[in-house]
C-alpha cells in the first residue's frame, strides 16, 4: 500500500515509528559492518593462505587471551548498547498516556470489531484522528490474535479472557494496513483491515456522521441494571452490600487477605467472572459468578460504565444520541467448538 | 622417520562394518552404532525430502498475492507440517543421530556407545513417532502451526492435533535416549590418554547438545500432554473459557523450544569447528573458548525463552530481563565466529567441498546471529515479530547454519562412512548452488518482514509480491542444489572411488582406522598421546610435515 522514501522501509506514521527505524538503522549498520568484516577477512585468508603444496603443515598457533578478551568485551558492549536503546523505546511506550482517547477492540475469527468510546462501531476499519493519543483496549472472543499496524511499528497480542492495551499517536494522514499477526486458524490471512488517519476536524465530522449507536458506557449502564449489579453496588455505583464502584479504576483496593492492588481492567474482569478470587476488605464473599453470562464485549461495556462513574456520584455517561437502542440479547458465551 | 600411529591392520582388512553381515535382519537388529547411524541417515533423509515437498508447495502458493493454488485450510496444514517434519524429524535428530552416532565412539577411541541396545531402541522410537506423525498427515493433517499455540490447538482446531502431538511426544524419548547415551559414553568410554581437553570440538558440541536433550525434552513432553489433556478431557489449563491461561502454554513451549534451537545449531557448530581446523591444517584458535562457549550456550539457552513473548502480554520488566539475557547469550556465538576466522590465519586452506560448506556456514550464521539481535531488541521485535523477518532469521540459522554444517560433515566423513569418495567437482558445484539459492530465498524475506508482511499468510497484499517471487525463485535453485548431492552420494556408494583410511591426511582418531571401519572400530585399543588438531608431531615439523599413513600402509 505505501512505503517510505527510504527503500525497504514501510511508511512511518506514528510518534514511535521513527524511533524504531533509527534503532533498526543502527542494528542494520552494525550487522552490515560485522558481516562484511567477517566475510572480508575470511575471503582474504582463504586466498592468501590457500594450500600451495599437498604436504605443507603450517605452524600451530596457540591462541591469545588478549584477542579472546577483546572479541568478547567489544561485542558485549555493542550488544548492551542495542539492549539499552531497544529497552528504552519499549519502556517509554509501555504505559499509555493518561489523557489518551480509548477505543475498544475485540478480535474474533476472523474480524476486528472496533468500538469508539462515543459508540461508533466499525469492522476491520479503524478511523483515528491525526495527532491525538489513542489507547486501544483489546480482548478476543475465541483464540489469540495480534493487532499489528506496520506503519506505526506497534503490535500486541489480543487474548481471550484478558485485556491488553497499546497506544499510538498518528503523525501522518493516510490509510495503513492492519494485520492479525498471530496465527488464528483458517482465515488468518483474511483478518486484515485498514487504519484510516484523518485530520482532527475531518475525524470529528466522521464521528458525527456515524451517530445512532449507543456508547459502550450507556450499554454498560443497562447491563448493570439488567444483570442486577444495582442491588448490591447501588444505582450509581455508590456501594451497599458490595463495594462502591465510583472512581474505581486506578484506585488502590485493599483485600481481605491483607494484600492490595490497583484496580485495572484485568482486576475488574476477574471480579465479574470469578468474584471469590479477590474479596475487598470489609465485604463478604456473596457475589455470584457471571462467567459465561457476559460476553467479552459486554464486559467492555460494563467497564466503560464503571469508568464513567465520577466521584461526584452521578453517572457521566452520555450517549451522542439520547434515543437508546435496546442492547442486543446477551448471546451465549463465545463460540466454542 | 616416525609414523603417525594408526590403529588398523597393516594391510587393508576385507571385513568392515558394512559387509560383516548381510540381510535385513542384520540391519534391523544391529547394535553397531555405525549401522544405527545409517538407519537414521536413511530415515531422516526421507523426512527431509517430505519437508522439502511441503516447502515447495508453500513457495508455489506465495508466488501470487491471491490464495489461488491451495485453499487456506490446506495452506495452513502445509506450513504446519513443513515445520513439524523439518524441526522434529529432520533438524533435531540430523547431526546427533547420524554423524554423532557414527563418530562419537570413533573420535574418542571407543568400540561403541555405552548402551548399544538403547541406541537401537532410540531409532525404533523415532520410527514409531514418524509413523504416527505420517498417519496424522494422511488422516487429514494438522493446522496449528508447529508451535501448537493454545487455545487454538486445544479448543478451536479441527485437525489431527492429538495424533501429531503423540508423534512428537514419542519422538522426544528418542532424543532423550540419544542424549543420555552420548553423555555416559563421553564420560566413561574415552580411550586412554583422551583427556577432556584433547577431545575434538565436535564431541564438546555433542556433549552440550545432549545436556539440552536430557534437560529440555521432558518439558516439551509435559506441554504436549497438557494440550492433549485439555483437548480430550476439557480440563482448563490453557483455554480461558475453561479457566486456563494461554500465556502459560507459551512459557512451557518456549522453555523447550528455544533451547531446541541450540539443539539444532550446536552440533552444526561442532562440525564446523572440525572442518575449519582440519581443512586449514591448523589447531583451532582458542580451543577452550570454543569448547566452553558450547557449554555456555547450552546453559544460558535455557534462560531466554521469554524473547519469543515480548508482545504476548508478558510483563514489561520480564520482557526487559529476557531481552538482556538474549543479548548476553549472543556473545558465546560471536566468540566462536571470531575463533573460526582466526583459525584460518596462516593456515593451509584447501577448497574441498566440506570446507566450502564450512565457510558458507560462517557467513550465513553471522547474518543469522546478527539478525537475532534485532529480535532481542524489544522495540524492534515488537514490529518484526510474527513477520517474515523472523522466518528469514531462523532459516538463516537452521538452513544456512545447521543444514550447511550437516552437508559439510556428511561430505567430510563420507569416505569413512561409505568407504567411497564422492565426486569432488559435483560437490563444489552443488555447494555453490545451494549457497546462492539459499541467499536468494531468504534475504528478500528480511525486507518483506520489516515492511510488515506477517508470517503464516496464505494471501497477502500485492506490494509484497516482488519479494515472494524472488524467494520462490531462490527456493527452486536451492531445491535443485540439494538434489545434486542426493544423487551423487547414492551413486558414489556403488561407483565412487575407493577411499583410503585417511584420505584427508588428518590426525583425528576416526582417520586412524580403516574406511569403512571394522565393526569394533579399532583392532587395538588406541592410546592417545597427542593433542586435538595436532597436525604433525613436533619432532616431525622439520620433515615438512609429511603424513606417515602412506608409510604405514607399506610397513
Amino acid at each position: 500500500m505505501q512505503t517510505s522514501w527510504i527503500p525497504f522501509i514501510p511508511e512511518s506514521a506514528s510518534t514511535v515509528s521513527s524511533k524504531v527505524d533509527a534503532l533498526y538503522f543502527y542494528l542494520s549498520g552494525v550487522t552490515l559492518f560485522f558481516t562484511l568484516l567477517i566475510s572480508g577477512v575470511i575471503v582474504f585468508f582463504v586466498i592468501k593462505y590457500r594450500r600451495r603444496s599437498p604436504f605443507e603443515i603450517p605452524r600451530p598457533i596457540a591462541g591469545s587471551h588478549k584477542l579472546e578478551t577483546m572479541w568478547s568485551v567489544i561485542p558485549f558492549i555493542i550488544a548492551m548498547s542495542m539492549f539499552a536503546w531497544g529497552a528504552q523505546i519499549y519502556f517509554e511506550n509501555s504505559r499509555p498516556p493518561k489523557n489518551a482517547d480509548e477505543i475498544y477492540v475485540v478480535g474474533k475469527q476472523w474480524m476486528w470489531k472496533i468500538q469508539h468510546s462515543t459508540g461508533q462501531r466499525e469492522i476491520n476499519e479503524l478511523h483515528v484522528p491525526l495527532g491525538r493519543k489513542i489507547k486501544l483496549i483489546m480482548t478476543a472472543e475465541d483464540t489469540i490474535h495480534s493487532f499489528f499496524i506496520p506503519a506505526f511499528r506497534i503490535k500486541e497480542d489480543v487474548l481471550p479472557g484478558k485485556y491488553t492495551t497499546q497506544w499510538f499517536e498518528a503523525t501522518k494522514a493516510g490509510t495503513y494496513h492492519l494485520f492479525c499477526a498471530e496465527y488464528c486458524g483458517m482465515n488468518h490471512s483474511g483478518m486484515i483491515g485498514s487504519v484510516i488517519v484523518m485530520q482532527p476536524a475531518e475525524f470529528d465530522n466522521w464521528l458525527s456522521g456515524n451517530v445512532g449507536q449507543q456508547s459502550p458506557a450507556v450499554a454498560g449502564q443497562q447491563l448493570y441494571q439488567s444483570l442486577g449489579c444495582i442491588t448490591c453496588h447501588g444505582a450509581n455505583g455508590e456501594g451497599g452490600r458490595g463495594p462502591a464502584l465510583v472512581g474505581l479504576f486506578g484506585r488502590k483496593v485493599d483485600l481481605t487477605n491483607g494484600q492490595s492492588l490497583i484496580a485495572d481492567e484485568a482486576y475488574v474482569r476477574e471480579s465479574i467472572e470469578n468474584p471469590q478470587a479477590k474479596i475487598v476488605a470489609g465485604f463478604g464473599p456473596i457475589m455470584p459468578t457471571f462467567q459465561g453470562q457476559v460476553t467479552p464485549e459486554q464486559l467492555i461495556q460494563l467497564m466503560s460504565f464503571i469508568k464513567s462513574l465520577q466521584v461526584t456520584g452521578a453517572p457521566a455517561a452520555t450517549a451522542p444520541n439520547p434515543k437508546l437502542i435496546p442492547s442486543p440479547a446477551p448471546s451465549a458465551a463465545p463460540n466454542r467448538q | 622417520m616416525k609414523a603417525i600411529e594408526t590403529f588398523q591392520l597393516p594391510t587393508a582388512a576385507k571385513v568392515n562394518y558394512i559387509n560383516a553381515e548381510y540381510g535385513l535382519k542384520s540391519w534391523l537388529l544391529t547394535r553397531d552404532h555405525k549401522r544405527i547411524a545409517l538407519l537414521y541417515l536413511g530415515s531422516i533423509s526421507f523426512f527431509f525430502f517430505l519437508g522439502g515437498l511441503y516447502a515447495m508447495f508453500i513457495r508455489l502458493e506465495l508466488l501470487t498475492p491471491q490464495g489461488d493454488f491451495l485453499s487456506s485450510a490446506t495452506y495452513n496444514k502445509v506450513f504446519t507440517q513443513h515445520g513439524i517434519i523439518m524441526i522434529f524429524f529432520f533438524l533435531i535428530p540430523s547431526i546427533p543421530a547420524t554423524l554423532g552416532n557414527f563418530l562419537v565412539p570413533m573420535m574418542i577411541g571407543a568400540k561403541d556407545l555405552a548402551f548399544p541396545r538403547i541406541n537401537l531402541l532410540s531409532w525404533y522410537i523415532y520410527m514409531l513417532a514418524g509413523i504416527i506423525t505420517i498417519y496424522a498427515l494422511l488422516a487429514g493433517g494438522i493446522d496449528t502451526g508447529w508451535t501448537f499455540y493454545a487455545p487454538y490447538s486445544t479448543t478451536f482446531s479441527n485437525s489431527y492435533v492429538i495424533a501429531a502431538g503423540l508423534g512428537i511426544f514419542i519422538n522426544g524419548f528418542s532424543s532423550i535416549l540419544t542424549g543420555l547415551n552420548f553423555i555416559v559414553t563421553i564420560h566413561t568410554m574415552r580411550a586412554p590418554g583422551m583427556t577432556w581437553f584433547r577431545l575434538p570440538l565436535f564431541i564438546w558440541a555433542q556433549y552440550a547438545t545432549s545436556l539440552i536433550f536430557v534437560l529440555g525434552t521432558p518439558v516439551l513432553a509435559i506441554t504436549i500432554l497438557l494440550v492433549a489433556f485439555e483437548r480430550l478431557a476439557h480440563v482448563g489449563i490453557f483455554d480461558p473459557a475453561l479457566g486456563g491461561d494461554p500465556v502459560l502454554f507459551q512459557h512451557l513451549f518456549w522453555f523447550y523450544s528455544h533451547p531446541a534451537v541450540y539443539i539444532m545449531v550446536l552440533p552444526g557448530m561442532g562440525v564446523v569447528s572440525e572442518l575449519i581446523a582440519n581443512f586449514s591444517r591448523k589447531n583451532i584458535f582458542g580451543y577452550k573458548f570454543v569448547a566452553f562457549s558450547s557449554m555456555a550456550i547450552a546453559v544460558f539457552g535455557f534462560l531466554v525463552w521469554g524473547h519469543h513473548m515480548f508482545v504476548s502480554s508478558q510483563s514489561v520488566y520480564a520482557g526487559m530481563i529476557f531481552s538482556f539475557l538474549s543479548f548476553a547469550v549472543a556473545i558465546p556465538s560471536a566468540i566462536k565466529v571470531f575463533n573460526w576466522t582466526a583459525t584460518l590465519y596462516k593456515g593451509s586452506i584447501s577448497y574441498d567441498t566440506p570446507m566450502l560448506y564450512a565457510l558458507g556456514f560462517i557467513g550465513l550464521f553471522t547474518i543469522g546471529g546478527m539478525t537475532g539481535l534485532f529480535l532481542a531488541s524489544i522495540a524492534v521485535d515488537v514490529h518484526v515479530t510474527d513477520t517474515y523477518f523472523v522466518v528469514a532469521h531462523f532459516h538463516y540459522i537452521m538452513v544456512g547454519g545447521t543444514l550447511l554444517a550437516y552437508l559439510g560433515g556428511l561430505h567430510y566423513w563420507w569416505p569413512k562412512i561409505s568407504g567411497r569418495m564422492y565426486p569432488e567437482g559435483w560437490g563444489r558445484f552443488s555447494a555453490l548452488v545451494i549457497f546462492v539459492g539459499f541467499n536468494l530465498t531468504f534475504l528478500p524475506q528480511f525486507v518483506a518482514g520489516y515492511l510488515g508482511m506477517p508470517r503464516r499468510y496464505h494471501a497477502y497484499p500485492p506490494e509484497f509480491q516482488v519479494f515472494n517471487v524472488l524467494s520462490s525463485a531462490g527456493a527452486s535453485i536451492l531445491g535443485f542444489g540439494l538434489l545434486v548431492p542426493a544423487i551423487y552420494l547414492v551413486w558414489s556408494m556403488r561407483y565412487g572411488k575407493h577411499a583410503e583410511a585417511n584420505p584427508w591426511h588428518l590426525p583425528g582418531l576416526e582417520w586412524r582406522t580403516a574406511s569403512p571401519p571394522p565393526t569394533e572400530n579399532f583392532l587395538v585399543t588406541p592410546v592417545v598421546t597427542w593433542e586435538a588438531y595436532e597436525f604433525a608431531p613436533p619432532e616431525e615439523m622439520q620433515v615438512v610435515g609429511k603424513f606417515r599413513d602412506e608409510v604405514v600402509s607399506t610397513e
